[in-house]
């Protein structure tokens, strides 16, 4: 089958689709967005996590058809061609957040949605909100520095404005 | 494989009754593992997520249940159950908080754990103790029929659902008491219940509920603890005093609890273990909500 949708803010069209298909596979294998990634294909880890309308959810678990006509946001779409980096990537990147790389596409995500709907959380609303995510590196807590930083400067920004 | 995407809810029990066989999918957090994992091949998918009633909730009252209810669409996600209803489904909502990781409560839902209908579904042991009258509305191209909590379950991952069926909501009696529920396993996120327990005090009728999870073949409600709590809250006038309900009475309960279940050994835990927390976990239930009950008492008192 045929599914139309928006990806990362253009619209898309993913030919030959099987019926039972995840909504990862098809942004990885037709689409050309590998960003999320595919590791236990059963909501465990959070390796795939993208924004569907809006909300982020493990995109293996998401049914390819159930998408047609709405919008998803991978982690391809955080960054924006004018202004580079979003914030939540710097972070990882000037924490040494990243070591294998494979939980953080996920790990970026879930912390972008997690600092858009509360800009300054406790220790335990990162925990929380991250409890989905897995990193077999063990590099929790660099991970929990870089929400503290993007957090942090998102803050300070805002109050930039504000003056 | 076939793909059906009714857009209203008439079209998806017409398409339900033409395609009996067909695997009903809302949040997919179940249905896509056993796609992804080819432990199961349907002949066809229905997706619910164009039909937007499904996702939204109200309050009334209705033929045969006392009192306020909550119609529960069926396709609500927990994040939205917590978010919105944490007051009137008090149990529900702290049940559906324990339910996987934040992804996956935007996406799962109590029709979901209601038509896998696994002994470990989080929702069943908040929604047995919600009350005998919590009905579960199935609907066909031949009408409405409200399925009572208690002949819902009908063996492991069995329900008394038709194969035209399909869920259209849930009704639950708002909270008159405290409600609570517990839960065992490894961590704090994304664990599949090695055992659970949902309670919750109805003082209106002086009643009280509660709901076995992962602790036999399938959800189901400890009857005779429910009956000796109740005759014990009730002969000593505790309701009215909000007094203490005693060592004794606490672990007989406990006890009773524990004796309901029918528990096997498996990769997640033994039989003997789990009757031991589910003992541990309705005695500490049946305190937290004793101590917030009687804590209203005296505030109202106040």
């Amino acid at each position: 089958m045929r599914v139309t949708f928006n990806a990362n803010g253009r619209p898309v069209e993913a030919d030959d689709v099987w019926e039972g298909e995840s909504l990862l596979f098809m942004l990885r294998e037709r689409l050309g967005l590998p960003g999320s990634k595919n590791a236990c294909e059963q909501g465990e880890c959070g390796s795939c996590t993208v924004y569907l309308d809006g909300a982020p959810v493990c995109s293996c678990l998401v049914a390819a058809g159930q998408v047609q006509d709405r919008e998803v946001r991978t982690v391809e779409g955080l960054a924006d061609d004018e202004s580079g980096l979003d914030p939540v990537q710097q972070a990882f990147i000037d924490a040494g957040a990243v070591q294998c790389g494979f939980c953080t596409p996920g790990l970026l995500v879930q912390t972008h949605d997690l600092l858009e709907r509360e800009p300054q959380p406790s220790d335990s609303d990162i925990r929380e909100a991250l409890s989905g995510n897995l990193c077999r590196c063990t590099g929790y807590e660099k991970i929990m520095d870089a929400v503290r930083l993007a957090s942090a400067r998102k803050c300070s920004d805002a109050s930039e404005v504000s003056q | 494989m076939e793909f059906l995407r009714p857009a209203t809810w008439d079209e998806a029990l017409a398409a339900k009754a033409e395609n009996p066989s067909a695997l009903p999918i809302s949040g997919g957090t179940d249905v896509m593992v056993e796609l992804n994992f080819d432990r199961h091949r349907p002949g066809a998918l229905l997706d619910l997520n164009r039909i937007t009633e499904l996702t939204t909730w109200e309050s009334g009252t209705y033929e045969g249940q006392e009192g306020e209810v909550i119609r529960l669409g069926s396709a609500v996600p927990y994040a939205r159950i917590t978010k919105e209803l944490s007051g009137p489904l008090q149990g529900l909502s702290i049940a559906g908080n324990t339910v996987g990781s934040p992804q996956i409560r935007n996406r799962g839902s109590v029709g979901g754990n209601l038509g896998g209908a696994s002994p470990a579904g989080d929702a069943h042991p908040a929604l047995l103790a919600a009350g005998k009258d919590v009905f579960v509305e199935a609907e066909s191209v031949r009408g409405t029929r409200l399925i009572a909590i208690d002949d819902f379950y009908v063996g492991v991952k069995r329900n008394s659902l038709e194969p035209d069926e399909l869920i259209r909501a849930i009704r639950i009696p708002v909270a008159d008491g405290p409600q609570q529920f517990s839960k065992i396993g490894t961590r704090n996120a994304m664990v599949i219940a090695v055992c659970a327990f949902g309670f919750a005090l109805h003082p209106k009728n002086g009643t009280v509920g509660t709901g076995i999870g992962s602790a036999a073949p399938t959800p189901r409600r400890a009857a005779e603890a429910e009956q000796f709590l109740a005759d014990e809250l009730a002969s000593r006038g505790l309701w009215e005093s909000g007094g203490l309900i005693g060592p004794a009475a606490v672990q007989r309960f406990g006890e009773l609890v524990s004796a309901a279940a029918s528990p096997i050994d498996d990769v997640r835990g033994s039989a003997a273990y789990r009757r031991h927390a589910l003992a541990v976990m309705a005695r500490r239930t049946l305190t937290w909500t004793w101590n917030e009950y009687t804590q209203s008492l005296r505030s109202a008192a106040a």
